[in-house]
Parts: C-alpha cells; sequence; structure tokens
C-alpha cells in the first residue's frame, strides 16, 4: 500500500469554537441591516415559504437575487443553480477500508468544493483512525490522529460522512420540514427555512450534520462559485449543514469531489438503479457493511473489503 | 358597574399592589432585574457572535439551555398535578393552593419557551414552527408535537387562572363550566407535556442513553418531586409575608406525596442502573460518563453523587412523619429535592445523552459564562412574571383587593 502525506487533522471543535471572535458592529451597520432585515421580512412575509413549495417563477427570481448577493460579497460571479433530481437516479456511494489510508484529502477537497467554513472549521467528512486489533469501534476512534505519514501500522481509518438513510432519523425529527429527502435520494436542508434546533443532530447516529456556530467565513477567492441551492452555497450562521453527495455536480454528471480526489480509489459512488453501474457491481460482489446497522437507518453509503 | 370601568379598576389596582413593598420586596425585585439586564446583554453577544459563545459544539450540540427547559417542564406540569387530589377526593387544605400551583405552571412555561428561543440559531425564523403561518412537521416531529403541547397547556392553566381571579376581584364567583372542565382538562395535559417532552429524547436511537422506555416514566417521577417542592417553599414565603393561611395538614400531605413520588424516581433510576451496569453493553459508556467518568474526563461526576445524595436525603425527611413536620427538616427536604432534580434532570440527562457523541468523541462540556448569564436571565424573568402575578393573587384570593374597596385597600398596603 502506497504511504502518503498527511493532511493536518480538524482542529477540535472545543479549541477552535473557545477563542470566540470579537465582532464590533456600529451603529450604523445595525440600523441599515436591520431595515434591511424588516423591508425583506415585509417582501417574503406574506409567502415565506419552505423551498420546495416556492413557486417555480418566484424560485428563479430568489436564486437570482441569492447570486447577486453572494456576487457582491464575494467579489466573483457566482451561479446557485436548482438542478432537480433526475428520473430513475437513486445514488449511493461505496468506500473500501482495505484501500483508505487516512490521508484526509476527501476531507479537504471537500471543504474547498462545498464551501465550508474555514473559521470556525466545519467538515463534513471526519476520517477515523480506528486499531485493527479492536475492528470497526467507534468508541476507540480517534479522529485527531496526528501522523507525518499514514497508514499508520496496527491502524486502519474509516472517514463517515452523511449516510444519506432511507429511513433517516433527522428528516424526521425536523419541526419545520426544512431537511427532506429528494427523489433521488439525497438528504438536503432548505437553509432559509432551517431554524437551528439542532435536533436532527441529536437525532443522526453518523454525527453527520454540523451546525453553523459563529458565521462562517471563507477567504476571499476560495469560494467555489459553480453552487447549488440546496448544497455548496453560502450558508449563513445558526443553522445546520451536511454532505450531499456533491449534489452541484452529481445532478449534472459528475463525480463528488472526495471520489476524484481520492488517491488510492477507495472511494466509488454511482446510480443505485443502474444494474451496469460500479456501485451495483461493488454490492453485488464484495463483502459490504453499513455503520450502525442495527438501527435501522438503511444507509445508501456502504463499506466494503475489496481486498 | 360597566366592564371597562371594572377592568381599568382591576389595573390600575394591580399596578398599584406591585409598585408597593417594603425593601425585601424591592431587594427581590432589583436583583431579578440585575439578572435580567446581565442576561440581556449575554444574548446581544450570543445574537452577534452566534451561539458559538456557548459551550455548545457539534459534539454536545445540546447543553445549558435545554437541561433547564426540560427541567421547569416538569416543574409546570407537577404545580398542576397538585390539582388532582384537590379535585379527585376534593380535599379543600390543598384546594386553597391550587390556583398558586397554576400560577407557577405558568410561569415555568414562559421559561420554557425562553428557554427554546434562546437555544435556537436563529430565533428570527421560531415562526416557522408556527401552524398556518409557518410549516409544523406535525405528526411526525416530537419537538413540534411539544410546541403544541406546551402552548396549549399554556393557554387552558393562563385561562383559567385570570379567569378565577378576575372573578373573585369583580366579586363574582367563577364560572364552573369553564374552570372545571379546563382544570380536569390540564391534568391530563400536564402528564401529556411531561411524556412528550420525555418523548423527544426518547425516541433517538441515535443516543442509548435516551432510548430507553423508562424516561418517561422517570420524567414524571421527578416532576413530581421537584415541582411540588417549589411550591411549599412559595407557600411559606406568603405564610411568613401576608396574612394567607395554609394548614400544616397540607402541606404535610404534599411533603407525603413527594416522598412517594421520590421513592419512585430512585428506583426508576436504579432499575435503570442496573439494566446498564448488569447488561454491560456499549451503551454502559453513557451512565459511566455520568457516575464514573471516563479516563480523565471526570467533569460531572461530582454532579452525579451530588443528585444522588440530595434525592435520598430528601426521601428520607420526607417519608418519616417526624421530619415533614419540622420546618427546619421540611425545608431542607425541599431545597434538596429541588437541587437533585435540577442536577439530574437537567444537565444530567442531556449531557450524558450527547457524551461520548455518535462516533465516540468525548468532548467535555460545561456551560460557558454566556450561557449562564443567559440561563440566569431567563430564571429571573420567570421568577419575576411569579411575583408580580403572586402580589395581586394572594390580595384578591384573600378577598382584600377587589372591585368595591379595590383602589382604598391597595393604596393603604
Amino acid at each position: 500500500m502506497d504511504r502518503c502525506a498527511a493532511a493536518p487533522p480538524p482542529v477540535p471543535a472545543c479549541e477552535s469554537g473557545r477563542a470566540a471572535r470579537a465582532s464590533a458592529v456600529s451603529r450604523r451597520e445595525f440600523a441599515s441591516c436591520a431595515a434591511a432585515a424588516a423591508a425583506g421580512w415585509l417582501m417574503t412575509a406574506c409567502g415565506a415559504k419552505p423551498l420546495h413549495e416556492i413557486p417555480k417563477d418566484r424560485l428563479r427570481a430568489q436564486l437570482q437575487e441569492l447570486e447577486r448577493e453572494y456576487s457582491r460579497k464575494y467579489g466573483t460571479a457566482v451561479t446557485v443553480s436548482d438542478t432537480p433530481a433526475a428520473p430513475n437516479v437513486m445514488f449511493a456511494y461505496a468506500l473500501d477500508i482495505s484501500r483508505c489510508i487516512g490521508c484526509r484529502r476527501c476531507v479537504y477537497a471537500c471543504v474547498e468544493e462545498n464551501n465550508q467554513s474555514r473559521d470556525p472549521q466545519v467538515h463534513w467528512i471526519s476520517v477515523l483512525q480506528m486499531d485493527k486489533d479492536k475492528g470497526v469501534d467507534f468508541s476507540h476512534a480517534d479522529p485527531y490522529y496526528q501522523a507525518a505519514e499514514v497508514p499508520e501500522d496496527g491502524h486502519f481509518y474509516v472517514p463517515v460522512a452523511c449516510q444519506q438513510c432511507r429511513n433517516a432519523p433527522c428528516t424526521k425529527v425536523c419541526p419545520t420540514g426544512a431537511t427532506w429527502t429528494d427523489p433521488d435520494g439525497i438528504v438536503v436542508i432548505d437553509y432559509d427555512w432551517c431554524i437551528g434546533c439542532r435536533y436532527c443532530m441529536a437525532a443522526c447516529p453518523y454525527g453527520a450534520r454540523h451546525f453553523n456556530w459563529g458565521e462562517p467565513t471563507i477567504p476571499s477567492g476560495k469560494l467555489n462559485p459553480k453552487t447549488h441551492v440546496l448544497g455548496n452555497r453560502p450558508r449563513p450562521k445558526g443553522v445546520v449543514e451536511k454532505c450531499t453527495f456533491c449534489i452541484q455536480r452529481t445532478r449534472n454528471g459528475r463525480y463528488p469531489a472526495c471520489v476524484e480526489v481520492c488517491p488510492v480509489g477507495a472511494r466509488k459512488f454511482g446510480n443505485l438503479l443502474d444494474p451496469e453501474s460500479e456501485i451495483r457491481y461493488i454490492i453485488e460482489h464484495k463483502r459490504v457493511l453499513v455503520l450502525k446497522e442495527d438501527l435501522n437507518t438503511v444507509p445508501k453509503f456502504f463499506y466494503f473489503y475489496a481486498t | 358597574m360597566n366592564t371597562v370601568r371594572l377592568y381599568s379598576r382591576f389595573v390600575a389596582g394591580s399596578l398599584r399592589l406591585v409598585l408597593h413593598g417594603n425593601l425585601a420586596y424591592w431587594a427581590w425585585i432589583a436583583f431579578l432585574l440585575v439578572l435580567m439586564a446581565s442576561g440581556a446583554a449575554a444574548y446581544a453577544g450570543q445574537l452577534r457572535s452566534g451561539l458559538i459563545v456557548s459551550a455548545m459544539r457539534d459534539q454536545v450540540s445540546w447543553g445549558f439551555y435545554i437541561g433547564n427547559f426540560t427541567f421547569l417542564v416538569g416543574v409546570a406540569a407537577a404545580a398542576v398535578v397538585l390539582v388532582i387530589p384537590a379535585y379527585v377526593y376534593d380535599w379543600k387544605p390543598i384546594r386553597e393552593i391550587v390556583v398558586y400551583g397554576e400560577l407557577l405552571a405558568v410561569s415555568a412555561i414562559i421559561m420554557c419557551l425562553l428557554f427554546v428561543l434562546v437555544d435556537i440559531g436563529r430565533p428570527d425564523r421560531f415562526w416557522h414552527l408556527l401552524p398556518i403561518v409557518g410549516r409544523m412537521n406535525f405528526p411526525r416531529s416530537i419537538l413540534a408535537w411539544d410546541v403544541l403541547v406546551l402552548n396549549i397547556y399554556f393557554l387552558i392553566n393562563f385561562t383559567v387562572v385570570t379567569h378565577i381571579l378576575y372573578r373573585a376581584f369583580s366579586g363574582r364567583h367563577y364560572n364552573p363550566k369553564l374552570v372545571v372542565p379546563l382544570v380536569l382538562l390540564s391534568i391530563p395535559m400536564a402528564v401529556g407535556i411531561h411524556t412528550v417532552t420525555a418523548f423527544l429524547y426518547n425516541g433517538l436511537a441515535a443516543r442509548p442513553y435516551w432510548n430507553s422506555s423508562i424516561l418517561a416514566p422517570q420524567f414524571l417521577a421527578s416532576a413530581f418531586c421537584a415541582g411540588p417542592a417549589i411550591l411549599l417553599i412559595v407557600l411559606q414565603v406568603l405564610r411568613r409575608f401576608t396574612t394567607f393561611e395554609i394548614q400544616d395538614q397540607a402541606i404535610g400531605k404534599i411533603a407525603e406525596l413527594m416522598a412517594y413520588a421520590m421513592f419512585l424516581n430512585l428506583f426508576l433510576h436504579g432499575a435503570e442502573a442496573f439494566k446498564e451496569y448488569y447488561s454491560d453493553t456499549e451503551h454502559l459508556l453513557f451512565t459511566r460518563y455520568w457516575y464514573e467518568g471516563l479516563g480523565a474526563h471526570r467533569t460531572l461526576v461530582p454532579y452525579a453523587w451530588a443528585a444522588v445524595a440530595l434525592n435520598v436525603l430528601a426521601f428520607v425527611l420526607f417519608i418519616n412523619p417526624r421530619s415533614r413536620r419540622n420546618w427546619w427538616t421540611l425545608n431542607t427536604g425541599c431545597l434538596a429535592t429541588y437541587a437533585g432534580c435540577y442536577i439530574e434532570k437537567g444537565m444530567g440527562l442531556i449531557i450524558p445523552g450527547l457524551t461520548p457523541d455518535v462516533l465516540g468523541e468525548i468532548y467535555e462540556y460545561y456551560p460557558s459564562m454566556s450561557e449562564l448569564r443567559v440561563a440566569a436571565g431567563v430564571f429571573a424573568v420567570g421568577f419575576l412574571i411569579f411575583t408580580l402575578m403572586l402580589k395581586v393573587a394572594v390580595p384578591i384570593s384573600l378577598g382584600e383587593f377587589q372591585a368595591e374597596d379595590g383602589g382604598k385597600l391597595a393604596a393603604g398596603r
């Protein structure tokens, strides 16, 4: 197995968060923000709706408004698409545990592709280092391993992100219906409807949901301008976000960023409904497992041992 | 006297009542206002910077706020559960104090709703939760259920209590056609708000510490302890500072009921601990984190044992008739009950439920100063509301503040 330089571990949330950033807001800024908010609310109050209930023509106008807002804020032309799910598609993912070397390239490719906040750090993928003699056991998992070179002897790696459950506990508990499963199997969040109660985070058995505890920051020039309204568009503080199988890519026939970046080809992605797909081949021919099977979440994210 | 004049006299008289008090009263009010100001300042900081000023993180995504919310739902429920013996057995000594139980319930529900409001990341969008204007995920989400039952419970209690008091003020008897059905409805609703709140946690298979069917009964048992504990202390304060009379017999009866509730509470905790320790599965981790700590992570252990000790102490003091009659031991028992239930139901329920997190990481949560200040502010709002309502309600139920001579007497106090 190839050895590979390891990317830095995530900053433990407790440390990045404790350094609370002082942000002074002038009275004028506050007044203008408040006025804008009031105006915005008035304009939408007569029909502010969760995304999937907004009429098509008005949605287009809202997306254009978002594009203008993001383009202004980040100084680059941002597109916000709403590409819907294609018929006869059910996305699924497979990850080869015997191949993963724990380099965390997927973690950082995901951050850049999906415009996660850099400070405070938000990572949609956590790579867990596990002991070979203990097997897949979360109580001995280490997400903060620091190694000059990976893989380390005696260890293997289990990257975990949203498992896109068919029986998703997170969408069931959401009190406002701000998160749901789209027809192609992707569990998405409406960032404009989420109230930030974090019930979904308590319900998720995989730690896949992440909250914007502070104002998310993306350095100028680092924004990925190709965004999807339910995916990688910039998020406000106070809402929950998660992996969407790179909805902005996969609905246009591309692979997720983590699949493309993986140096050892451990990550596989495809259409579960296509009998000729690689994902179907893996499920039918390899030793496949899902995490926490006993919880009956029925993930569409499979782990397998190819060798 | 027409309605408008009657009502304006009621408002003016109430204002006069709450604006007159001795030094202790004003010191108490000033203390609450200081806490509220501090809480408001801390909350302004939280609105500006986000919940990052709390100690909550992705690993422990609920903390002190939700712990207090859970505890106060119990207080709200239990205060009204006193209605059961009063109305079912028509036992007059307790019946007199039902109105105070309902006032406590109203204040507790206001605190509950405020704790939810300060906990959510986007309070500007709270209306998304409401039926009709927003979009409630009902009946799938238990949180939607909880919002509904809490608000209905609030409305019922608020209606009953204002109706009874206002009628008493106008010198008329309350309307039994309105009050009796609502009071009877409030009993299952009190059990209901607590059960639904327990189900909020209970239904999450991802969190084995909560995913135990003993949770709802145990919630009720501890609520039947903590709610009356507050009420007993309030009643004694009232008896001390006003001409309000309550029979020792009533206080003793409530303390006795608390002893049984506390026994049940301890028994259910014991049953849960037995199941976890004897079966010794990987789910034991959460219980161990609470009672023993995991490795160097022992932040909550002193709290866990303090709660056990306080609850056992309260049980011993309340089960013994002699220590129920002794004022010193009675009040020690009340404080021990309150503190014990507060610890076990607040932090003791929420934090071990989330530690270690679903991927095995141990993040030791301890509330930040900002969270403590906001929470103290919310409590201060609740206690202020409760104090002001008592200030008006007590003279009314004593017949000292009534429409005919209300102005005169209120001014004289």
